[in-house]
């Protein structure tokens, strides 16, 4: 029982993280009908970003956890902004009126290179990053005890204040209404005097934000990673994405956190050694029943 | 009237700036801190050449952009999606002379060839087989197949255990890793049936996925990251080694000294006729109904199914073929190394293999056999640069899908006429 619980403990925040990132692909799905293969990768280099923010900032002698925090994710939400705006620029907007299979190969291309440019520049060992915020709270259950660390509670209230904040973005704001007018149709959106190169920028760069956050939280509370981290990261994302149904905000954090559930479940119940061909086979398997997600709307083709 | 266009040096300096700053805020973190534990080293000199190169870069190109010349070039390279070029009927193609010529030089390679240009040309070899059965499926058929290297793998592997449990050789494994391999994209094509684009990439990938974290982790089978050793092909139950166990060597049987290049010759041969057997076969392929029926499909699907195109049976014969071809490589790869592990299948190699696809053009024969040669064996000539190779890889993906999405080598088609005397 108690294994069970804490299983679920970890599932919600490994659950969270996946929404995050998810995010990421449904807002550009949504917008140009096309999947970011980039994605997984620009988590990864949010994830380099924070451990050299950390460095930095304790070059400087910064020790208090809450001004580390801050300006770490400060840091890496600015850089990895950056990053999501240029790879826009540069494998997408050429590619506008291409065939999707162009634009897809010029995203793979994109993909290799930021991992290549990564390991590169930052050498192929794993990194890491110190542990700063220990500590956990304890429950007992029955004859064994279920921990949250803070860490995990940091987690948990950072991306659902992230998700809050992005839902509010985009359900109230005018740029907001510029997404969505612009994911309806994009031509009229265009017509009616948006520009629709502009916000496909944008939800470029929201997408690598809310990356960032997730590649912050997640270094800082595992600690290691390597040039290979945004690969498996990124399609169980996009299990995540399309799970919940690919081109709906919702979605895509339901999503994330039925597959970390699940994928903490079988982890500690079932094989941590096959949780991962869990996540892809758990992707076929919607793909072929249901192909449109659980919140999703079904696609049309267009003749 | 003429309109003369001058070119706007602000608006050069601008674009200039703009992609300096951005150069700066990507390169900076990265490249100029480097982590060396908790600590880092600064590198800043390396970022100060890296963003004077972009920013000198984006002006050139802004004030290019801005004359004449660059205007037009902008406006051709807008749209330059065309498709297959079609040649005017009776055209006489040069390859009438050039294949018997390749065929010469390529039987002539192994005697003339050390022994380690030998094994770089077996390599390439191998590669031109993957990039002929992934171009069947990406080239032709528009299928964007991610996972290819899970065919790959299920050649090498099938070789490998195959001996190990069964006693299966090179020879009778080249065709049963063929039909596995098939039937493997069979098994993944027929769910896939529903999905095309990008789905179909993402569920490529794993299913490529899936089987490199299978024979990772299904120790007491596959032995894990340990590997397999995989067999030696052999002449007529004659081994190329030193010595053998049961009965005579190869060297020993021809009473010639032994030579360890003995083997890499004959795996050579054996590619060599397979290479062309396949290049035969795809060449007819194209020209029948199933290969029309391909391109048909990768141009537009929709128009396929409404003119009544079993786009089932098209789309699953594309998958199988390719398949069966991969698994063919996959052998020889095996008993070229004489050992595999799961670090041989990873989502790399599905890239590099797409990569020469993508590079040779799709759909082209020709293309891909150069392809395969440049992405392969030019690396191994320049072992200095072998670091940068993926990120090459990388831009030249991008690079060539907004200059040339169609490959170097356009597919090119020879017209029909019809025969004198028939049509009045």
């Amino acid at each position: 029982m108690d294994i069970v619980l804490q299983q679920l403990v970890n599932g919600l925040t490994l659950g969270s993280v996946y929404g995050l990132i998810a995010i990421g692909y449904t807002m550009v799905y949504g917008i140009i009908g096309m999947i970011n293969f980039a994605h997984g990768d620009v988590y990864m280099v949010s994830a380099y970003i924070t451990a050299i923010a950390l460095a930095i900032l304790t070059f400087f002698g910064i020790e208090s956890f809450p001004i580390i925090l801050v300006g770490t994710l400060f840091l890496t939400v600015a850089v990895t902004g950056a990053y999501g705006w240029v790879i826009e620029r540069i494998a997408y907007r050429p590619l506008r009126s291409s065939s999707r299979l162009a634009v897809l190969i010029s995203a793979i291309g994109m993909s290799l290179i930021l991992q290549n440019y990564v390991q590169l520049s930052q050498g192929a060992n794993q990194q890491g990053v110190p542990t700063l915020l220990t500590g956990a709270l304890r429950f007992n259950v029955g004859d064994g005890f279920v921990q949250i660390t803070y860490m995990k509670l940091l987690i948990l209230f950072i991306s659902i204040l992230g998700m809050g904040v992005l839902t509010y973005v985009i359900q109230k704001t005018k740029l907001g209404r510029m997404c969505r007018a612009t994911q309806q149709d994009r031509k009229m959106a265009s017509i009616l005097g948006i520009d629709t190169d502009k916000v496909i920028s944008t939800v470029f760069v929201i997408g690598a934000v809310m990356a960032a956050l997730a590649g912050v939280l997640v270094t800082l509370d595992y600690g290691a990673f390597d040039f290979y981290v945004g690969f498996i990261i990124g399609i169980k994302a996009f299990t995540a994405a399309v799970l919940g149904g690919i081109g709906s905000l919702p979605g895509a954090m339901l999503g994330g956190l039925i597959l970390g559930l699940s994928e903490a479940l079988f982890a500690g119940l079932i094989s941590s050694d096959y949780k991962d061909v869990f996540s892809f086979s758990l992707l076929v398997l919607i793909l072929i029943v249901r192909p449109s997600g659980l919140l999703g709307k079904p696609e049309v083709e267009k003749v | 009237m003429s309109q003369t266009v001058g070119i706007n040096f602000k608006k050069s300096s601008i674009d200039a700036l703009i992609a300096g700053f951005m150069a700066l805020i990507l390169f900076g973190p990265i490249v100029g801190v480097v982590l060396d534990g908790y600590g880092f080293n600064t590198e800043f000199g390396k970022v100060a050449w890296m963003v004077a190169a972009v920013a000198i870069g984006r002006f050139v190109m802004s004030s290019f952009l801005q004359t004449e010349r660059g205007i037009a070039m902008a406006f051709r390279y807008a749209n330059n999606d065309e498709g297959v070029e079609v040649l005017p009927p009776g055209h006489k193609s040069k390859m009438v002379w050039i294949i018997p010529l390749v065929i010469a030089i390529g039987l002539l390679v192994p005697f003339i060839a050390s022994k380690y240009v030998l094994t770089v040309i077996i390599l390439g070899l191998i590669y031109v087989l993957l990039g002929l059965g992934l171009n069947i499926v990406v080239g032709l058929a528009g299928l964007l197949d991610l996972g290819f290297v899970g065919f790959y793998a299920i050649g090498a592997y099938g070789l490998a255990l195959g001996y190990e449990n069964l006693g299966l050789g090179f020879w009778s494994m080249l065709p049963i890793a063929a039909i596995m391999a098939a039937i493997a994209g069979a098994i993944l094509g027929f769910p896939v049936l529903r999905m095309h684009g990008d789905y179909l990439a993402i569920v490529t990938l794993g299913f490529g996925e899936i089987i490199r974290l299978i024979l990772t982790n299904w120790a007491s089978f596959t032995h894990g990251p340990n590997g397999v050793s995989a067999p030696l092909p052999t002449f007529f139950g004659l081994e190329f080694k030193r010595r053998s166990r049961d009965g005579e060597t190869f060297h020993e049987f021809f009473n010639i000294p032994y030579d360890s290049a003995y083997k890499y010759m004959f795996i050579y041969i054996v590619l060599f006729a397979v290479v062309w057997a396949v290049l035969f076969i795809k060449h007819r392929l194209v020209k029948m109904p199933i290969g029309r029926a391909w391109e048909a499909l990768r141009e537009d699907e929709i128009a396929c199914r409404s003119l009544g195109l079993n786009h089932v049976l098209v789309k699953l014969s594309a998958f199988m073929l390719g398949a069966s071809t991969g698994g063919l490589a996959g052998v020889f790869f095996a008993t070229y190394q004489g050992f595999v592990n799961p670090s041989s299948f990873t989502f790399f190699e599905s890239a590099l293999i797409l990569a020469i696809v993508v590079l040779g053009g799709m759909g082209s024969t020709l293309g891909v056999v150069i392809a395969a040669f440049c992405l392969t064996v030019l690396p191994e000539m320049l072992r200095e640069f072998a670091e940068y190779r993926v990120l090459m890889f990388g831009i030249l993906m991008v690079v060539m899908m907004i200059w040339k999405p169609r490959g170097i080598v356009r597919v090119t088609r020879t017209g029909f006429a019809a025969k004198k005397g028939v049509v009045k």
